[in-house]
């Protein structure tokens, strides 16, 4: 390994970003900015209603309106169109639909698109659209996850059944701890919950796009994808194109949230309609396409057991999951509630532990990743949990987590959920943000808020979190019956002037990659920043790669970089080696400078490039380049954590809630680069906050998004947000030598319990006990309204809350 | 303003129009250069940004005027390109993202202050925050936090929780100001950022030693 003893270290520089530049200036080219010659425009004729029959579609009127190329609907896709991906069948008995991309015979939920007409120009695509006729012949529709759940009306009538599949990890047949069922059996407090983890909505800002070319001797797709790698390996099953033939790019992407980590419909109507007609064609959604087309995220039904003793002690906890997979399966739609299967013991000692969740379809759009993915869930309720435990026992919040955390020197620990979490310091990750937070003196004034019965009451919320990233070791991915591995792919070519270019296999939307791969490598090899060049999101390009989600960047990607570093410099000792007739083995490498040791001979790493570019004097046998390749699976997991503290405040009389400050201390291991780790914590908290307080996508019961735009759909804006105290702790990940354990979704996951755990806490004396979510003013007034007439004064703790 | 408009003005991809569309003649400045274009008279603005006139910087993210992605400034103030007619703009100047740099090409006070204070991620949304803090600015030159949170209250980031957001319209007051003080990123962003440096400056680019897993040791504070 080399080390930067000299020069300025880049590794954990505040560096502002490379990719800034063009984005603040234009020079963006985001797939709708894409034109080429002859290019045709797509546009979508989507189901109004949520289940019915196709009985019989005309579209004689839009085929001969003005510009219009041709229109296709599902019958004359059918033999060739296959069915959409399902990558993660969780049990060998999963019940799987086919999911064509245009219905052929039924539709499923409102949106799902009947028929696609191509033409011209965006505006008569859109105008044809409008005179395709669609006789449908109504269907029961079910919405209800519940009601689903019992069959009643059977979505898919060929399953048999709206039971997708169930899935069960029992710490006792695992052997990571006892039987949940007699551990709560033992147990002095039993406490029972129901969590209604609800839908939402990505709501990434670049409405997604695809352009394809079928004219060369590769189609190539540009798309508004997280995942072009991946995207262009389901293709090729899906549709039977050879792989070889597919070029996949993504330009810049706006945002994607686990959004844009989907093999859509509308890619595979794209490149099936431009091979059709052998030009360019290119589709881009309006927003409220967005809304109902693209998948959404979350919505769970959860009943939680938690088994605890008197002092706090917690015995077992037992969890039961209904998931709303929606009319279909996405490309891991199924899998993400067994995401958080490993993450509702938190940052705990359990001594028994059971899951079982069952995945239920029903008639609205599919689900699938969005940020987080199973662990926001899974921390909400483990987090609820631990709040009611407190407020049970009459113990402080702080007490009940402190109580059963895991201390930092029992680390490496194995959980009852069978993970082996390499490091981490809770301790001083909460000591930290009860300090800045100010902790003892919110208390005080929520005592005296209380006693003087002020109209707008305080409430501190905790939540101390963990969650798995570096997603994934392909063995456990195997292990779960996933349909690929979780390594990731690095390049390292050495230019004759010393310049670098780094291909990696990451595909980044935002998370500024470029310049923290900048930083890793200017540090490996001792090169200027400004000489690292970044390539990525093209299969011609980066040849091979696992893309960008699950905070996988860094931790797996970023130490691909890493590998193929370390292997461009031992090839590039044996270059200096022979230019200084010395051993390999007496070369030393740092700052960018070879030397022998024990002397003052060296020469620059520029020196070798170019030696090694020109070949005239290498050592007998070298292969004249520098350039190396690596492929990382990381051995685990890794596991960031942090401690988040809201303090709410909450008019009792109108049901407005504010926070009022928000603290957190994350510990995310070693940091690149700090301006970037500080934007995607504050990017995370935004998103768990509106889960807590704003967001839900609504369905009426005949199946009508009732949440189609952003005018319904309420991503906050600037001034429905708080400042952020963002602060940090360091315990390296001891399972990559970066020691960096990621941070996409940390803040997601941690905020959206803080925030309903300080809303409780501070009207959970009025007699309140739940307040679901989103915790809209009406719902909070509401739930004070009724706890008041109902006339259950809860009985005052001795100790707060 | 730049001129930087006049050479992707001349890589103009005309759509192709149908017959029977009823059409308009518009004549605009746009980013200081005059330009004249024929459009259907149902052409939204941004339409005709992107599409005729080929500034693809203005971005469309909702059509239906709430995100404000596609804000550009007419006359110099802020305006939804979605919703406003191509045809509305005649005899108007419009000011895009690409003509928010100086006169010799260098970064736009409020272009320079995303940048110190890492105000954009995926950068789809920016187009529309640089236009609307730039007319922001010039009404109010030293707004106070609550005021530059309220400014933005009418554009919709995803990635960034706003609050560099916010920190780069103070800091754009400042640069326009004049006071060309230290681009302090790390203040404008917050405390944890400045803290990393000491952590950098102990053990950047070391390998973590297996034992490092000891984790008292560790936290650096």
């Amino acid at each position: 390994m080399t080390i930067m003893e000299e020069r300025q270290a880049e590794i954990g520089r505040p560096r502002p970003r490379k990719e800034d530049a063009r984005l603040i200036t234009g020079r963006s080219r985001y797939t709708d900015n894409i034109t080429l010659p002859g290019m045709l425009h797509l546009a979508m004729v989507r189901s109004p209603l949520a289940r019915a029959r196709i009985t019989g579609i005309d579209t004689s009127a839009a085929a001969s309106a003005p510009g219009v190329v041709q229109v296709l609907t599902g019958a004359d896709l059918a033999a060739e169109q296959g069915s959409m991906p399902n990558a993660w069948p969780i049990t060998p008995e999963q019940k799987t639909p086919p999911h064509p991309a245009v219905a052929v015979d039924t539709v499923n939920f409102a949106g799902e698109i009947v028929a696609v007409v191509i033409a011209r120009s965006a505006a008569a695509a859109r105008d044809a659209s409008e005179l395709i006729d669609v006789d449908y012949e109504d269907l029961p529709v079910v919405t209800d996850l519940a009601t689903a759940a019992r069959d009643e009306e059977v979505i898919h009538p060929d399953l048999g059944t709206n039971r997708s599949a169930t899935w069960v990890f029992d710490s006792a047949q695992a052997g990571t701890g006892g039987d949940v069922e007699e551990a709560l059996a033992n147990s002095e407090v039993v406490i029972e919950r129901t969590f209604t983890q609800q839908r939402l909505i990505p709501a990434f800002m670049e409405p997604r796009s695809t352009v394809v070319d079928p004219t060369g001797e590769q189609i190539t797709m540009w798309s508004a994808t997280q995942i072009p790698h991946v995207l262009r390996v389901m293709l090729a099953l899906t549709l039977g194109v050879p792989e070889s033939k597919l070029r996949v790019i993504a330009p810049d992407v706006g945002g994607g949230f686990g959004g844009k980590l989907q093999v859509t419909p509308e890619e595979v109507i794209t490149l099936l309609a431009a091979r059709r007609v052998g030009k360019p064609c290119k589709y881009t959604e309006t927003r409220s396409e967005t809304m109902m087309g693209a998948h959404h995220g979350r919505d769970q039904l959860q009943t939680l057991r938690l088994g605890a003793n008197r002092d706090g002690t917690v015995t077992g906890l037992d969890v039961r999951l209904l998931a709303d997979m929606g009319a279909y399966l996405g490309l891991i739609t199924s899998g993400i509630p067994i995401l958080g299967a490993f993450m509702y013991n938190g940052i705990y000692k359990f001594s028994a532990y059971r899951f079982e969740c069952t995945n239920v379809f029903t008639n609205k759009v599919w689900t699938d990743a969005y940020r987080g993915a199973g662990r926001p869930e899974a921390t909400f309720a483990i987090e609820r949990m631990m709040d009611e435990l407190a407020t049970e026992l009459g113990m402080d919040p702080i007490e009940v987590r402190r109580k059963n955390w895991i201390a930092h020197e029992e680390f490496p620990f194995t959980t009852v959920a069978s993970l082996e979490y390499d490091s981490g310091n809770y301790e001083a990750a909460t000591d930290k943000a009860l300090e800045l937070f100010d902790y003892e003196g919110l208390r005080a004034e929520q005592r005296r808020r209380r006693e003087s019965g002020d109209p707008v009451q305080l409430g501190i919320g905790v939540s101390t979190f963990t969650e798995m990233c570096g997603l994934a070791p392909s063995r456990v991915l195997g292990a779960l019956d996933y349909g690929a591995g979780g390594w990731e792919y690095a390049q390292v070519r050495v230019l004759p002037t010393g310049n670098v270019e780094v291909v990696t296999g990451v595909s980044p939307h935002g998370q500024g990659h470029v310049t923290a791969w900048s930083q890793i490598v200017a540090d490996r090899l001792g090169v200027p920043f400004e000489n690292v060049e970044v390539l990525y999101g093209d299969t011609q390009v980066a040849q091979r790669g696992m893309d960008t989600y699950g905070s996988r960047s860094l931790a797996v990607g970023g130490m691909a970089v890493v590998a193929a570093t370390d292997k461009v410099v031992e090839k590039a000792k044996q270059v200096a080696a022979h230019m200084l007739e010395a051993a390999t083995e007496d070369i030393e490498f740092s700052g960018g400078q070879f030397s022998v040791r024990g002397t003052d001979q060296g020469v620059s790493f520029n020196d070798v490039a170019l030696a090694t570019f020109a070949a005239h004097d290498l050592p007998d046998g070298f292969e004249p380049s520098l350039d190396s390749d690596a492929t990382f699976d990381p051995e685990n997991f890794s596991f960031p954590h942090g401690t988040h503290l809201a303090a709410m405040e909450v008019d009792t009389e109108t049901g407005q809630v504010r926070v009022h400050k928000y603290v957190c201390v994350d510990d995310v291991g070693h940091v690149i680069n700090p301006l970037i780790v500080d934007g995607q914590v504050h990017g995370g908290l935004a998103q768990g906050i509106a889960q807590a307080l704003f967001e839900e996508a609504i369905y009426d019961e005949s199946g009508t998004l009732l949440t189609g735009s952003f005018t319904e759909y309420l991503v906050p804006s600037a001034p429905d947000l708080p400042e952020f105290t963002v602060d940090r702790t360091y315990t390296p990940a001891t399972t990559n030598v970066l020691g960096v354990k990621g941070v996409g979704e940390a803040g997601t996951i941690a905020s959206t319990p803080a925030i309903v755990n300080g809303i409780l806490d501070a009207i959970r004396h009025l007699g309140v006990e739940d307040v679901p979510m989103p915790c809209s003013p009406s719902r909070v007034w509401n739930a004070i309204q009724q706890a008041r007439t109902s006339g259950q004064q809860a009985p005052e703790p001795e100790v707060a809350p | 303003m730049s001129e930087q408009t006049t050479r992707t003005g001349q890589t103009t991809h005309t759509d192709v129009v149908e017959a029977g569309e009823q059409m308009a003649e518009v004549a605009l400045t746009v980013n200081g250069v005059p330009r004249r274009v024929e459009v259907p008279v149902r052409r939204t603005l941004s339409d005709a940004l992107r599409v005729d006139l080929g500034l693809t910087g203005t971005h469309v993210g909702c059509e239906h005027g709430v995100c404000g992605a596609c804000t550009v400034l007419l006359d110099g103030e802020p305006v939804r390109s979605c919703l406003m007619l191509a045809a509305t703009a005649d005899g108007h100047e419009v000011t895009t993202v690409e003509g928010l740099t100086e006169e010799d090409g260098s970064l736009g006070p409020v272009q320079q202050a995303f940048v110190d204070c890492h105000g954009l991620q995926c950068g789809f949304c920016t187009p529309g925050f640089l236009t609307t803090i730039t007319a922001f600015i010039e009404d109010n030159p030293d707004p106070t936090e609550e005021e530059a949170r309220e400014a933005i209250g009418g554009n919709l980031c995803r990635c960034t929780g706003y609050h560099n957001i916010v920190a780069s319209v103070l800091r754009a007051a400042e640069l326009a100001r004049g006071e060309n003080g230290e681009a302090e990123a790390t203040d404008q962003a917050d405390g944890a950022a400045a803290d990393d440096e000491a952590q950098a400056a102990g053990k950047n680019g070391k390998d973590v030693p297996r034992e490092a897993a000891d984790g008292e040791r560790q936290v650096a504070r």
